[in-house]
């Protein structure tokens, strides 16, 4: 008897929970710490006062590798969330499990929501494509590298305006020394600079296959003369100091903010970083190109991240992600996102918008990564890059360059001895997804 | 009379050492068959395709130049770190042995580090040491030495070697201290009244004497540094600059966890898992026989 009522009482209470929860729960693994925590947190807030059929649930999970581990142990254990956010280097690995990954555009046809890509940057969209065009994941914060520069040590060295080319780096570099700086440039994220997007700027291949876009069966081949060639010439200039290695992440903004580097090449995301932390007068400018190879640079290639939904749950609440991802890419949404964060607006709606609330005018130069990324039409060697395991590779690239600039080995052996390692995790990877 | 307890059924013994038994099935004996498993397979991030590959995983990393450079760097590093922490330990604990006044004290003091996790081990030294805001870094840089671990792939083995052997001396200084009393005062007195000295005490008679627990300590210092410095490495440098720091226990987390290669991964910790047997089978066949001298 008393077993009975329990049940019932249970039953009850469990409907009514329900009937309070009508929302269907959308769950969005991400990466984003400190005080974008909060921005992304606002974002899923003022969703869900939107409307009324859905709960965005944002739960940040640690840095990017960390997240996406995280999402790969859960869909193992069946405990996936909905959307998970990866970021670019992952992106191969995300493709190639076709059994866990919903396409986005998939995702939207089924549930009947509109998504126009001819609105979205090319560049930005176009690292994740299929070779068919079909888009994957959807773009969330993309940045790419630019050239950062401390006007004030210009002007103290008498060079002109930002250089144009490596040449031109050479020499404003070594003025900047003569003039008595430390360091004339530096760069950060290393491999991303200056072999992936020197690469897609100067619109030479990084590997065959269409940069991985067009199958697994790809092969490295930045051991070219071109990107040895650039990268000897960064190695001889460290000699004076004109160029300085400062690590194989970000560390190097320190260099560049105290006033020891008049240069850096790094993501335009450091936006806030350098505003908060410059004493002097700073700028940014397009990324040097290589005149030894092309005579204008093609566009550069994005970083950053996508979010990623899993298969594995009821029909219903993937409509609740595709309104969610609908609502994101929306003009407001993003030009907002773009301005607090100083990623790139990934629609062209959103780039308009920011130009009419005048925001480049009062922060000159926050549009050269947009810019830069859409220069030209990307090409195969310029819309983005899909290597296997190329979290890994990218760990051999940067040991490698570490050698180069210690002096143990030259550009040539390093880059050779890069992609004969990195080809052999290529097709570890094609092995594995079969 | 005589009370006797008498248990008619033969299952509670079986009954009382079952937490024992579960535990180790369940956290020691299915995971090591786990990673067993899984290192005979190849297998992509999201267990979305699987195919056995019998010992292409075991093969890849015989050829492998990282993973064989790892393994240098690790005996490098656990040589160093035994070395270092039970050198220091084998001095306090000579010292201590002969403090009369306040010997406790001083004890405890030398135990402390004992109680402080790797991780917050690592983060100490990192303040301590860091290129910018670091007070050693201060001093080291008033002498005219220019640290930066971060770049600089020795100065980064020697940082994290100190903070592994820091964090080791109080557990060797604690079976050290315990070795050096049980040896009779009478041989110590005797070798005194023959008119040796501290010095020459120590190396003709104690140091002979604590062998068997020197040797112990090896085994248990070869297999810290190989396994609980984790933790330190991963707080101080993350393997880097290079892969200067990657040793074999930080190279399974890195391409299991980051690089999500899961069979490599796999076969990495099988092949630590084998170290680790014949470690262990090394010390309990000579060290329970005790060292000879």
């Amino acid at each position: 008897m008393l077993k009975k009522t329990l049940i019932a009482a249970s039953v009850t209470a469990a409907l009514l929970s329900s009937a309070a929860n009508a929302a269907v729960e959308v769950n969005w693994w991400h990466a984003m710490g400190g005080t974008n925590t909060e921005r992304v947190n606002k974002i899923a807030a003022d969703f869900n006062a939107s409307q009324s059929e859905y709960k965005i649930n944002a739960v940040y999970k640690g840095n990017y590798t960390e997240t996406m581990t995280a999402a790969i142990a859960a869909f193992r254990a069946k405990k996936q969330p909905h959307i998970v956010q990866v970021f670019e280097v992952g992106t191969a690995t995300m493709m190639a499990a076709k059994g866990a990954v919903y396409p986005i555009e998939q995702v939207m046809n089924d549930s009947g929501v509109k998504l126009d890509k001819s609105g979205y940057l090319p560049a930005v969209i176009s690292y994740y494509q299929t070779p068919e065009g079909e888009l994957l994941s959807m773009p969330f914060n993309s940045s790419t590298p630019v050239l950062w520069y401390n006007r004030d040590a210009f002007k103290k060295a008498g060079v002109e305006g930002a250089p144009k080319t490596w040449n031109d780096v050479a020499s404003t570099a070594k003025k900047l020394v003569d003039s008595g700086m430390k360091c004339g440039i530096a760069v950060g994220w290393q491999s991303w600079g200056l072999i992936e997007n020197y690469s897609a700027w100067n619109n030479i291949p990084l590997g065959t296959k269409q940069n991985g876009y067009a199958g697994i069966d790809t092969e490295l081949t930045f051991n070219n003369k071109n990107v040895t060639n650039n990268l000897q010439k960064l190695a001889d200039m460290q000699k004076d100091g004109s160029f300085t290695y400062g690590g194989r992440r970000g560390e190097s903004l320190a260099m560049f903010t105290n006033g020891e580097c008049g240069m850096w090449i790094n993501s335009s995301a450091y936006y806030g970083s350098i505003k908060g932390q410059a004493k002097f007068d700073y700028a940014q400018a397009m990324m040097p190109f290589d005149s030894n190879v092309t005579d204008a640079p093609q566009n550069s290639i994005i970083g950053g991240a996508t979010l990623w939904t899993l298969k594995g749950h009821k029909a219903d609440s993937y409509k609740g992600v595709a309104k969610f991802m609908e609502y994101l890419s929306s003009a407001e949404v993003q030009a907002w996102w773009h301005q607090e964060t100083g990623y790139v607006p990934i629609t062209t709606a959103a780039y308009e918008l920011s130009k009419k609330q005048g925001f480049y005018d009062k922060n000159p130069g926050t549009d050269t990564a947009i810019t830069q990324l859409s220069l030209n039409t990307p090409t195969e060697n310029s819309r983005g890059i899909r290597f296997g395991n190329f979290v890994q590779i990218r760990d051999i690239i940067n040991a490698e360059m570490e050698q180069i600039w210690d002096g143990s080995k030259t550009a040539e052996k390093a880059m050779d001895d890069a992609v004969a390692q990195s080809n052999k995790l290529l097709r570890k990877f094609e092995k594995a997804n079969k | 009379m005589h009370k006797r307890v008498h248990y008619n059924t033969s299952y509670l013994p079986y009954l009382l050492v079952a937490p024992q038994i579960i535990i180790t099935l369940l956290f020691f004996i299915w995971p090591a068959v786990q990673a067993l498993y899984q290192s005979f397979l190849l297998e992509d991030a999201f267990g979305l395709s699987t195919e056995f590959v019998w010992f292409d995983n075991f093969i890849d990393l015989y050829h492998s130049e990282q993973y064989l450079g790892s393994f240098a760097r690790t005996a490098f590093f656990s040589v160093a770190v035994a070395g270092l922490s039970m050198g220091m330990a084998l001095f306090f604990a000579a010292l201590a042995d002969r403090v009369i006044k306040g010997s406790h004290t001083y004890r405890t003091l030398l135990i402390i580090p004992y109680a402080v996790a790797p991780v917050l081990a690592g983060t100490l030294w990192l303040f301590l040491f860091n290129p910018t805001l670091g007070i050693v870094t201060y001093f080291l840089d008033a002498v005219g030495i220019d640290w930066n671990h971060k770049l600089n792939s020795s100065q980064a083995m020697t940082l994290v070697i100190i903070a592994a052997a820091w964090k080791q001396v109080s557990y060797n200084f604690l079976f050290f201290i315990a070795a050096m009393h049980s040896i009779p005062k009478s041989l110590i007195e005797a070798s005194a009244i023959d008119g040796a000295g501290p010095v020459h005490r120590f190396l003709t008679i104690i140091f002979p004497l604590i062998s068997p627990t020197t040797f112990f300590l090896l085994v248990v210092n070869i297999i810290y540094a190989f396994f609980d410095t984790f933790g330190i490495i991963h707080a101080i440098t993350a393997g880097g600059p290079g892969n200067s720091t990657e040793i074999l226990v930080y190279k399974v987390f890195n391409d299991g966890f980051v690089g999500l290669d899961l069979g490599g991964s796999a076969a990495q910790s099988v092949v630590l898992m084998f170290i680790v047997i014949v470690l262990t089978v090394v010390q309990f066949k000579y060290v329970e026989r005790k060292v000879e001298y």
